[in-house]
């Protein structure tokens, strides 16, 4: 199977840490002009087998062509030389830099100078043959990041790269700048690059791929000559192992206005990320907040928690002001959060799970008495919990951090679930979760919903927020810059909102 | 009034600001290459120490003061390379370990001082640096005494300014220990070695803060006394922030901070001004407390400084 027409050739890629295979026998083969979806949940060894692409890992078996080729990579550098560029999902540029420097890193210069007038012109060069263009001077900061992307994307290229590996490229996108990707991707494919696309979102590999590679469990589950062949439920049982079974959305009853914000503005000494926000939500309602991250969700959510204090403007909870938001106040009144960020703003790693799971509600009178633990409940309790939303956990005293991503946000929702909130406001619950954990998560915030409770979804996924919501408005700088009833909402119009377009302008 | 005037600003007022400069810009810039790099040098003071003793001594035996200046660089690069063991290849704390090497060579520098000249009851020295004055340019009116009439070293210490600033922002070497600085993980996927940039930066900061104290021994003064450093490498630390972290303004911090340190030495000279002398000597460090509360409010660190770089972490 060593066919010399193939730009590049893995075979039998094998890869074990410790007592984990995270690669087993894998083959993979990519020509000139090919898009090759890379599709696989969480932990199916996806990124490893890129990471033995492009030097960081070493395989234990298996070999490497590039053009008939057998080639050894032991470093990132070495990858670069075989003309592998990737575009990590976190992107690796450095924001003080301008364009051209950062295009410059670990370029050889010439005369022992820095060469920008060549990388000048080498940028040009690109602009013209795919249509990648971007203010040379420029510095990476004031880059939006579709635009930071595209110059990843220009790096590699730069590198004279002639195998290009997107992981997850567009989970930082809105949807349009998604479309320029796809178009710029195909223009590349087109030159005569080979391109690895990593994903796990169904629609854009049908979408933008012409061949599919799946894996599951470390090893090659399937392999679609030709994209337009399957439909994306075939690629989800072929990723998954099942069918997917999204959640029913039922119709819920609408209550009392639980929590409006007016007018609110966050500012003083801190730059203003809030600019005047009005919004409320009812009970029985999934009010879905949708942005690029960065407009202020952050600081709304932590607003609405009590985390940050407002400068202006008027919270009111179930028709009463409050004047002086806390953390402990805003528990009080049942408004429950599941943050952002699990790993430091939600659980303690470094703590045995029933600590993680009564954290917020360790003042119960069932958690203590007399400001003494009362050990045997939290455990109980955590037992239960475990039980409750089959967490895969070996049992309460395990340490936090010991947990997977989604038995981390079950935790968390487990938590918030116990003391049935009135309120729920989550930030980003599903980012970086397998589809079934995803699943579970919408699952249970359809049900909190169908009891009544009102649900505040941050999301950058809008898959998700279309799915769950009822109603969706769109954050951008700082304010809501439009809202719309489910019913009446297109992705088109939300991803424009979402790039800072106004209505009617 | 201006009978101060008259008495401190001097033609002599403003060549000893350019003297009493050097050590700093020395150590200033050095300490900017490591800090640029991503690893806040804390050694500094120590590194310092060790170079002007072990400087004082190979000149004293060898009565080569360049072979001197030869043997601090080198001391100073050993301790720098130590550093670099210890929070680029270990990748412990920067702050730990650096007061750690600051103790370790000022113990290394007593100790070996003791051991080679034992106690001596008049202090061994050594024949000075003299100023070399410049054919020509020293006889400008004015300019010519302040900037052309001062020693070797005080020449090459201006001259690694612009230097600095071009390996810095002009060249391949210093785009990328620029980026190591900043986003570690952006100059491992272009593929530049973190570690090596890490390391050479140390290595950089620390001969240049070797021949700093090189130069208190050797210029300044013409012997070793166990308080020929104090605090002159801290004061360095603060200096890169006031210069945020570039080598013109750190040099211009330099000049500001040597100004207010000669204008106090005046001070307490003449007699116009009737204040306990320490007053006096606590102006520059006073000064320098408030030009940083002014000027650094709005100073960037370089992004990854102090963060230790593992290959795996995102």
């Amino acid at each position: 199977m060593s066919n010399p027409d193939y730009l590049l050739s893995m075979q039998g890629i094998c890869k074990s840490f410790g007592a984990i295979q995270a690669n087993n026998n894998v083959d993979l083969n990519l020509s000139e002009g090919d898009i090759l979806g890379l599709l696989g949940e969480n932990g199916a060894g996806k990124t490893t087998l890129m990471n033995i692409l492009f030097g960081t890992y070493q395989a234990d078996e298996g070999k490497i062509m590039i053009q008939g080729r057998q080639i050894t990579i032991h470093s990132t550098a070495d990858a670069l030389g075989f003309g592998i560029g990737m575009v990590h999902q976190h992107f690796h540029l450095v924001h003080r830099h301008t364009v051209l420097e950062n295009l410059l890193v670990g370029e050889p210069g010439r005369m022992g100078r820095l060469d920008f007038s060549g990388a000048r012109r080498r940028l040009l060069e690109i602009g013209e043959q795919f249509g990648l263009t971007l203010n040379p001077d420029a510095r990476v900061s004031e880059l939006t990041i579709g635009e930071q992307q595209r110059l990843e994307i220009i790096k590699a290229l730069f590198g004279d790269s002639k195998i290009l590996i997107l992981d997850e490229p567009t989970a930082v996108l809105t949807p349009n700048e998604s479309t320029g990707l796809f178009e710029a991707l195909r223009a590349l494919a087109e030159g005569g690059l080979g391109i690895i696309f990593i994903s796990h979102k169904l629609h854009e590999v049908r979408n933008v791929t012409n061949r599919v590679l799946v894996m599951r469990a470390g090893s090659v589950s399937a392999l679609v000559e030709d994209t337009k062949e399957v439909t994306e439920s075939d690629l989800a049982r072929l990723m998954c192992g099942h069918e997917l079974n999204p959640p029913k959305k039922n119709t819920s009853k609408l209550g009392d206005t639980f929590l409006s914000l007016s007018a609110i503005k966050t500012g003083g000494s801190t730059p203003q990320k809030l600019k005047g926000i009005n919004l409320s939500v009812q009970g029985g309602e999934i009010l879905g907040i949708a942005g690029v991250s960065g407009n202020g969700q952050k600081e709304l959510a932590d607003v609405i928690a009590g985390v940050l204090s407002h400068t202006e403007g008027t919270i009111e909870v179930k028709g009463e002001i409050i004047s002086k938001a806390s953390p402990r106040l805003m528990q009080k009144l049942k408004i429950g959060r599941i943050p952002e960020d699990r790993m430091t703003t939600g659980l303690v790693t470094s703590l045995p799970l029933y600590v993680s799971m009564v954290l917020p509600w360790i003042r119960r009178s069932i958690f203590s008495r007399f400001g003494i633990l009362r050990k045997n409940e939290i455990l109980s309790f955590t037992s239960k919990m475990i039980k409750r939303f089959t967490i895969q956990a070996t049992g309460p005293e395990v340490k936090t951090g010991t947990l997977s991503g989604g038995n981390l946000q079950k935790v968390l929702l487990a938590r918030e679930l116990a003391f049935e909130p009135e309120v729920l406001l989550a930030s980003q619950p599903t980012r970086g979760l397998d589809v079934a954990a995803a699943e579970f998560v919408h699952r249970q915030f359809l049900s909190l919903r169908e009891k009544g409770a009102a649900i505040i979804l941050i999301s950058e996924d809008l898959e998700e927020l279309f799915a769950l919501s009822d109603r969706i408005v769109v954050m951008y700088e700082g304010r809501i810059a439009g809202e719309t009833k489910i019913n009446d909402a297109s992705v088109e119009d939300i991803g424009l909102l979402m790039a800072g377009a106004t209505f009617g302008a | 009034m201006e009978e101060i005037i008259s008495q401190i600003f001097q033609v002599g007022f403003f060549a000893a600001i350019i003297r009493i400069a050097t050590p700093f810009v020395f150590a200033t810039i050095g300490e900017l290459f490591a800090e640029r790099s991503g690893v806040l040098n804390l050694g500094i003071e120590g590194i310092m120490m060790f170079g002007a003793m072990t400087g004082f001594s190979t000149a004293y035996f060898t009565s080569s003061l360049w072979l001197g200046i030869l043997a601090a660089m080198l001391t100073g690069m050993l301790m720098a390379a130590l550093m670099g063991f210890l929070t680029v290849s270990l990748g412990l704390s920067q702050h730990v370990s650096g007061i750690g090497i600051t103790m370790l060579s000022t113990g290394f520098a007593f100790f070996f001082y003791r051991l080679i000249f034992g106690q001596p009851s008049t202090l061994p020295n050594i024949k000075a640096f003299t100023p070399v004055g410049i054919p020509v340019l020293k006889d400008i009116p004015w300019i010519g005494p302040v900037l052309f009439e001062q020693t070797t070293l005080t020449y090459l210490a201006f001259a690694v300014v612009p230097l600095a600033a071009f390996l810095l922002y002009k060249t391949p070497w210093g785009l990328n220990l620029r980026t190591v600085g900043e986003n570690p993980h952006a100059a491992d996927s272009a593929g530049v070695s973190v570690s090596a940039m890490r390391y050479q930066g140390l290595i950089i900061s620390g001969a240049l803060m070797g021949i700093a104290g090189a130069f208190l021994v050797m210029v300044q003064f013409n012997a070793f006394t166990f308080g020929v450093i104090s605090g002159r490498g801290w004061i360095c630390i603060a200096l890169v922030v006031f210069g945020q972290w570039g080598p013109w303004k750190s040099a211009a911090g330099a000049l500001l901070f040597a100004m207010i340190d000669a204008l106090q030495l005046r001070l307490q000279a003449s007699s116009i001004i009737d204040l306990p002398y320490q007053v006096f000597l606590m102006m520059p460090f006073v000064l320098t407390i408030v030009t940083m509360m002014l000027v650094s409010r709005n100073a960037r660190a370089p992004s990854a400084l102090l963060i230790p770089f593992r290959k795996e972490e995102r």
